[in-house]
């Protein structure tokens, strides 16, 4: 039985179509991971597996059960982190993680071992006694996502988990995601973040409301056929303008201090050439990371619903 | 080239607990300045002095060339700052979200017209100027809450994390947007948890517990720490420091 399985699944909102009849399955102890623009849906679709809203058309089963008919028992399964989680403002740090261990009814030994993992992420441990009103935005969002991990659901769902988060705090958050997969839960995880989608085992990228890719980041990874070059210039905006007048150029984007450029096909000498007069300075193949992936597959859609 | 923001030891404490620790620091006319930090590092305690919003406990700073001490209304009229998470009114239209703006900022009816017309071409919004804010998507949000920190022209402006959960497409398109702010001579502080981001700065700060530990174009500090991306000079930055203290 799968964990999770999505059949046409349809949502509106008035005139639009925030999903569009999509269907997929996440597998027992499967980390799960949605990728997608602004807007696309992604919200509506987790709040959908927790029973926060149905579907006009089709069915969601989680466990085996059906989200218009089993609300209360699904609940008990799944774990849900919305993407605005509330803290009580005027509790402490430590007061908030207790209130929930408590609601979740965690086991005291269960709950000293978990205290202590998360602390160590948060490195709110100095600030216990702070009340949660006056830590910092990312602090906030760690002591939240504290909340969400003291106990462990059947099926974790967040939204967003690290929006705010730190470099090195984001890291540590990823390797507590894997403990708790290890001891057995599934979890399905929303992210702005393209490097933690290399970090699911499956990753969906989601279009306005519709998916555009499903599969293990090596396999998209893999299955990008089209040339992807990284170059170096001594003025990136342009040479940016250069490559984008070009024909035969899919995507270009900045990337940190360099310029990832996709063609439909392999470029000639020619065009390194004539490249280098513009000021080009370094050019070099590379393999296409998600963040690659995400920027061709969103630009050519777009063309093309214009296009259409 | 002229300094637009100028602090000198500049600290905040609350009780025992110092958020912000002397930090000194020039950025001048032009610039994008880049912040790091951890979460809690003391971005936003900084950011909030600079303007005039939350007075320091010690130390100085000129800010537009008027002082964080004593002429914090002047500062505000100068700066325009975006706050970590925007403060826009939901069921306002972006473009009423911009005519109240406009009233804070004791702008005129006319003033108000003018610049919403300018700033809507700006940033793109104009399509969208009739919605309901709770309707944007996030990305257009974010846009339409730099053209209220825009409103009233301010020579300075301060986004603090501007693109926090933004896509990496409109987190591009922002950053177009935030060169083109910055080549009508304003300077802008930008705060991000995204490294590549601090590529397109012209100098970045980090910030460590309250101290600013290292600051100065992401290309030198590469150099510098022989890392190859702003990633892992803030992760070899950070774990140093950890261990330090
Ligand atoms: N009113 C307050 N009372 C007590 N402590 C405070 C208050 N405001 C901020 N702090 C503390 O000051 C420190 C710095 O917070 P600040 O918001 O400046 O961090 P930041 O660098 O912006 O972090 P983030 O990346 O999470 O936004 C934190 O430890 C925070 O809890
Ligand atoms: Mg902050």
């Amino acid at each position: 039985m799968y964990a999770i399985k999505v059949r046409q699944f349809r949502k509106r909102y008035g005139d639009l179509e925030a999903v569009r009849g999509i269907q997929f399955e996440v597998e027992p102890g499967e980390l799960f991971g949605i990728i997608g623009p602004d807007g696309a849906g992604k919200t509506t679709l987790l709040r959908a597996l927790c029973t926060l809203l149905l579907p006009d058309d089709g069915e969601i089963l989680i466990n085996g059960l059906n989200t218009r008919h089993h609300v209360a028992d699904i609940r008990q399964i799944i774990g849900y982190m919305p993407q605005r989680f509330s803290l009580y403002q005027d509790l402490t740090v430590e007061q908030n993680l207790n209130f929930f261990a408590d609601l979740f009814q965690v086991p005291e030994d269960e709950r000293r071992a978990r205290l202590e993992q998360l602390y160590r992420f948060s490195r709110l441990g100095p600030f216990k006694k702070r009340a949660a009103g006056a830590l910092s935005g990312g602090m906030k969002q760690k002591l939240a996502l504290s909340c969400a991990l003291i106990h462990t659901p059947d099926i974790l769902i967040l939204d967003e988990p690290t929006f705010g988060v730190d470099p090195v705090s984001r890291q540590e958050f990823w390797d507590i995601l894997r403990d708790i997969q290890r001891q057995g839960t599934t979890i399905v995880v929303s992210t702005a973040y393209m490097e933690e989608a290399d970090l699911c085992d499956r990753v969906m990228l989601f279009h306005q409301g519709r998916i555009l890719a499903l599969d293990q980041p090596s396999a998209l990874k893999a299955q990008y056929r089209f040339p992807l070059y990284r170059i170096e210039a001594d003025h990136l905006p342009e040479m940016q303008t250069y490559f984008a007048g070009l024909s035969g150029v899919r995507f270009i984007q900045r990337f940190g201090d360099s310029l990832h450029v996709s063609f439909t096909r392999e470029p000639g000498d020619d065009l390194w050439q004539t490249a280098r007069d513009q000021g080009l300075q370094r050019f070099e193949r590379i393999a296409p990371s998600i963040e690659d992936i995400f920027m061709d597959l969103t630009t050519r859609e777009e063309h093309e619903s214009v296009e259409h | 080239m002229n300094i637009s923001v100028q602090t000198r030891n500049l600290t905040r404490r609350f009780g025992r607990f110092t958020a912000v620790d002397r930090v000194t620091l020039d950025v001048y006319e032009g610039e994008i300045f880049g912040f790091l930090g951890a979460n809690g590092a003391g971005k936003t305690t900084l950011i909030r002095m600079l303007t005039g919003l939350l007075k320091p406990t010690e130390g100085e700073a000129q800010v537009a060339g008027f002082d964080v001490w004593g002429q914090s209304e002047a500062i505000k009229r100068r700066i325009g700052y975006m706050s970590q998470r925007f403060s826009l009114y939901e069921d306002l239209t972006a473009e009423e979200n911009l005519t109240f703006y406009g009233g804070i900022y004791g702008l005129r009816r006319d003033q108000i017209e003018q610049r919403k017309a300018i700033l809507f071409e700006h940033v793109g919004l104009q399509p969208f100027a009739g919605q309901m804010t709770r309707d944007l998507p996030l990305g257009f949000k974010q846009r339409l809450a730099l053209a209220c920190a825009l409103l009233h022209d301010p020579p300075i402006v301060f986004l603090d994390e501007p693109t926090s959960g933004v896509d990496p497409k409109a987190r591009r398109s922002f950053w177009n947007l935030i060169y083109q702010t910055a080549q009508l001579g304003k300077t802008l502080f930008v705060t991000t948890h995204f490294m590549d981001e601090a590529e397109y700065c012209h100098r970045v700060g980090i910030m460590h517990m309250g101290r600013m530990i290292a600051v100065g174009p992401p290309g030198q500090l590469k150099r510098q720490y022989d890392k190859s991306t702003m990633q892992e000079v803030f992760i070899a930055l950070h774990q140093s420091s950890e261990e330090a203290a």
